[in-house]
């Protein structure tokens, strides 16, 4: 893992920020009922504070229309003590995912019935870094941040661009980005972003143990991944989505001034506008590169 | 024609004035030679048509006799032949020698490059410091898939590291102190003798830039160099004898060992210099001599004695820990001259202008920078603002290794495709049933227990399977890959088709768009070297056991499919150009 010596982190505080998959059209196809999962979430969530006192926790809601903050525990509001049957964290997350499920209902664009609309990941992947930077600044000793994303809904190849610019801002402040993927397939985009990272890619296995998969392999602070044994990613899916039509492509070509990506020939480049030899349409077929 | 050679009568002139001599002209397509009829003639001419430049002649008609002027770098040759009919069989004959040559030189231009001998060492070296290299080399251009030139064309980064790689290391000096010239004396006579070579003269003025100085005022203008030598020697017998009086008495006696004797003015200005290239921020106000060590008790004295001379007698001692400085700065400093060191005086003169011109370097006004560069002002610093880590490029290698174990592990789970979930709600419903569990957690609070023991047991034991399993599938080294498992001459072949292939595709590809008969050639035999490659590939396939089958054609498909878009685009390419037909401008 990229660390940098230079920061002075506290190394046992950690400052964790979670982002959820609220997709409702994931969770109402998928096999796994939303409130187990949930459940398992908040038990989670609830022992990463328990377990340092100064440990920090953010929690941010990846809608398919929207993304918001739900839960912040430097806040004073989520200081209160239990109330009724469950500790505030509870309460308040769920009070807020309820509110921020209704916002994201009314933002809600047409999508294709049918299919699952992919979750903003890039949104909330965004909204987390710009999180860390601001703990980065407000102290001298900020805690160690990382990035958890609880992912299930299928890459939506339309924000590649997004998605890796966030993965290596996140590796250019070197926050670990982990991912935990319960949806069928693997996510490439979270194998890369932690990949890149040098954060950790588990697709649990067996749902209905969820909690402990989280609390045995993503609650360990960066500090303990040193001495323990991590599952490790056996195989990262490298391709890249093209710019024009957003799908995934295996081979394509490449913009020889921005490295663009294209399933196709242009005559110039949709990115950054460099025109393409057109006197020669062979010229085409020099930039046609190989990916490995 | 077809004899390719043609004698004919002609007068030759050397200028056009020129009445001519007669003779007989014998054209071949390599020379002409000319032999006038008088033997006796000196008008004989042997000349090779690489030498001729260009051709011309008169035209019929025009009321000249039928002239043939071969042009070459100084002048030219005029022949008058007897007709015209002669003029144009000569004429063809040198047009197609000339042309001949022309394109022969031009071709091995490009052949050969014109390689310099340093360059063709240089590839030589490379060739066989690299075995791996050497084997792709020998693959590639023995065999004639590549020329020469082409595979050094994409090797040109390795040419030019080596270039900067041949930075010339500095000599080091010597680091022994000169004192070991141990006088050498056969115990007859009272006589000792100093056995010199230029390279302890040489150590000797660097070392003592008070002799060097001496030596450049004294020699040869006031005694020659065996004196001087004689002189030195003697002050530096004084000095290891010890004897800080009789050496003062000596000094007395005579003023230019008293040169010797003394201490070092030029040391101690250099001293002086150096503390003030030393962070001016630290003070060095209280040592400034830097060499208080040679005031009694201080420092250790050359002798290790503690006796205490007379104040004028330390003048003349010199103490160890000074001359092991000395020494130290000397060795530190490396050999400034790369030269032959036999006469003295020049190197003496040399070494003179050497030091000048370091000097000057460092000035004022450096001082004045390093002091700013020092003391920074921490009110105007910025703030400490967050580093960042460098961008992450992994090693090619590593990004292989992870697509090669991800190729297997989606063949092992045998999982299909993407499978397209279906969602058949409506935003309503699905935005309704997640706010529903929302609120039945809400109400009924988390499950007690969260999950059951067998179920922890089962998530317990994937885990740790999970671990052990992929530290004895893909271990921190790329050895650990799929190709371990294959027996080693599958996987040496591998490695060397995988290297192979990617050398001949990064040259295939390269070559388009394909525009002179040149790349036209190349590109053909890229091809045919890259479907040789592919029968070989397709060949380890079917020779492997059976149950390896699997995993090599598992290696093998990404490169097979690589090699397959080549051959296509070659197909597809040339189906273009052949439709495009005479119509193609430029191309060939």
């Amino acid at each position: 893992m990229p660390s940098a010596p230079s920061k002075l982190y506290a190394d046992d505080v950690s400052l964790l920020v979670v982002t959820l998959d609220t997709n409702p059209f994931f969770w109402t196809t998928f096999p796994f009922p939303f409130a187990e999962f949930l459940s398992q979430v908040l038990a989670f969530l609830n022992s990463i504070l328990l377990l340092g006192q100064l440990n920090q926790l953010i929690v941010i809601a990846t809608g398919c229309n929207s993304c918001a903050y739900v839960y912040d525990s430097t806040s004073e509001r989520n200081h209160g003590s239990t109330t009724g049957t469950m500790p505030a964290l509870y309460s308040n997350l769920l009070h807020n995912l309820h509110e921020f499920l209704a916002r994201d209902k009314q933002l809600e664009a047409s999508h294709k019935p049918g299919t699952v609309p992919s979750s903003l990941l890039s949104g909330s992947l965004s909204m987390a870094l710009c999180y860390i930077q601001r703990a980065f600044r407000s102290g001298p000793m900020p805690p160690q941040p990382r990035i958890l994303c609880l992912q299930g809904t299928a890459d939506g190849p339309e924000q590649y661009v997004a998605i890796m610019n966030a993965i290596f801002s996140a590796q250019r402040s070197t926050v670990p980005i982990d991912s935990c993927y319960i949806g069928s397939n693997n996510s490439a985009f979270l194998q890369q972003a932690s990949y890149i990272t040098g954060g950790i890619y588990y697709k649990p296995p067996q749902l209905d143990g969820l909690y402990q998969y989280l609390s045995t392999v993503f609650a360990t602070d960066l500090h303990s991944r040193a001495f323990l044994r991590l599952p490790k990613s056996v195989g990262v899916d490298f391709r890249a989505s093209c710019f024009c039509h957003k799908q995934t492509i295996d081979m394509g070509f490449v913009c020889s001034v921005c490295l663009s990506i294209f399933c196709e020939h242009h005559d110039k480049c949709s990115t950054c506008g460099s025109v393409f030899g057109q006197a020669k349409v062979d010229a085409s077929e020099a930039n046609r590169k190989r990916k490995a | 024609m077809s004899s390719g050679q043609v004698v004919k009568r002609v007068k030759y002139k050397a200028t056009v004035k020129d009445p001519g001599t007669s003779g007989v002209l014998k054209l071949t397509q390599e020379k002409f030679v000319f032999k006038p009829n008088d033997p006796t003639s000196n008008n004989k001419l042997d000349v090779e048509f690489r030498f001729i430049k260009s051709h011309k002649h008169t035209k019929e008609g025009s009321g000249k006799p039928p002239w043939l002027n071969l042009t070459h770098a100084q002048g030219s040759y005029i022949f008058e032949l007897d007709s015209f009919a002669d003029l144009h069989v000569c004429r063809e004959l040198v047009g197609i020698a000339l042309s001949k040559h022309v394109q022969g030189e031009a071709t091995k231009v490009i052949s050969e490059e014109q390689l310099s001998s340093a360059e063709m060492t240089l590839r030589i070296k490379l060739l066989q410091e690299d075995s791996k290299l050497q084997r792709l080399h020998k693959e590639l251009v023995a065999s004639g898939k590549l020329t020469e030139s082409e595979f050094w064309a994409t090797k040109k980064k390795l040419l030019d590291q080596d270039e900067s790689r041949k930075l010339k290391q500095r000599i080091g000096f010597k680091n022994s102190l000169i004192f070991d010239t141990k006088p050498m004396s056969d115990g007859r006579i009272n006589q000792v003798k100093f056995q010199l070579t230029p390279e302890i003269k040489y150590q000797i003025f660097t070392l003592k830039p008070a002799v060097h100085q001496a030596f450049l005022n004294f020699v040869p203008s006031k005694m020659n160099e065996v004196d001087f030598w004689n002189k030195y020697f003697k002050a530096e017998y004084l000095h290891s004898t010890k004897n800080a009086v009789a050496a003062a008495a000596e000094a007395a006696e005579d003023e230019d060992l008293a040169v010797f004797l003394k201490d070092d003015e030029i040391l101690e200005i250099e001293a002086r210099k150096k503390v003030r290239r030393v962070d001016p921020t630290l003070d060095m106000e209280a040592d400034q001599g830097d060499d208080y060590t040679h005031l009694p008790d201080h420092g250790i004295f050359r002798d290790g004695s503690k006796e205490i001379s007379e104040a004028q007698n330390s003048l003349y001692k010199r103490t160890l820990l000074q001359d092991l400085n000395r020494q130290g700065a000397v060795v530190l400093e490396g050999k400034t001259l790369d030269m032959e060191m036999e006469n003295p005086r020049t190197v003496a003169e040399i070494l003179a202008r050497r030091k000048q011109e370091s000097d000057e370097v460092v000035g004022d006004e450096e001082r004045r920078n390093r002091i700013s560069k020092m003391t920074p002002i921490e009110d105007l610093q910025s703030q400490d603002d967050h580093r960042y880590a460098p961008l992450c490029i992994k090693d090619p290698r590593d990004y292989f290794d992870f697509q090669q174990a991800n190729a297997v592990k989606t063949l092992d789970d045998s999982q299909p495709g993407m499978e397209q979930m279906m969602c058949s709600l409506g935003s309503e419903e699905a935005y309704g049933s997640l706010r529903a569990s929302i609120s039945k957690i809400q109400t009924t609070g988390l499950r007690d227990p969260l999950f059951s023991p067998e179920v922890a047991l089962k998530v317990l034991h994937g885990l740790t399977k999970n671990i052990s399993s992929s530290k004895y599938h893909l271990g921190k080294t790329s050895q650990e890959s799929v190709l371990d498992i294959l027996p080693n001459t599958t996987k040496e072949k591998l490695l060397d088709h995988w290297v192979c292939s990617q050398e001949l595709l990064r040259h295939y590809w390269s070559s388009y768009p394909v525009t002179t008969q040149n790349l036209v050639n190349k590109t053909r035999r890229l091809k045919d070297s890259i479907s040789q490659i592919y029968s070989k590939l397709e060949e380890i396939k079917v020779s492997a056991q059976s149950d390896l089958r699997h995993q090599v054609s598992l290696v093998v498909h990404p490169m097979q499919q690589a090699l397959d878009a080549a051959l296509l685009h070659y197909d597809a390419d040339i189906r273009k150009r052949n439709a495009r037909g005479s119509k193609s401008n430029g191309y060939v």
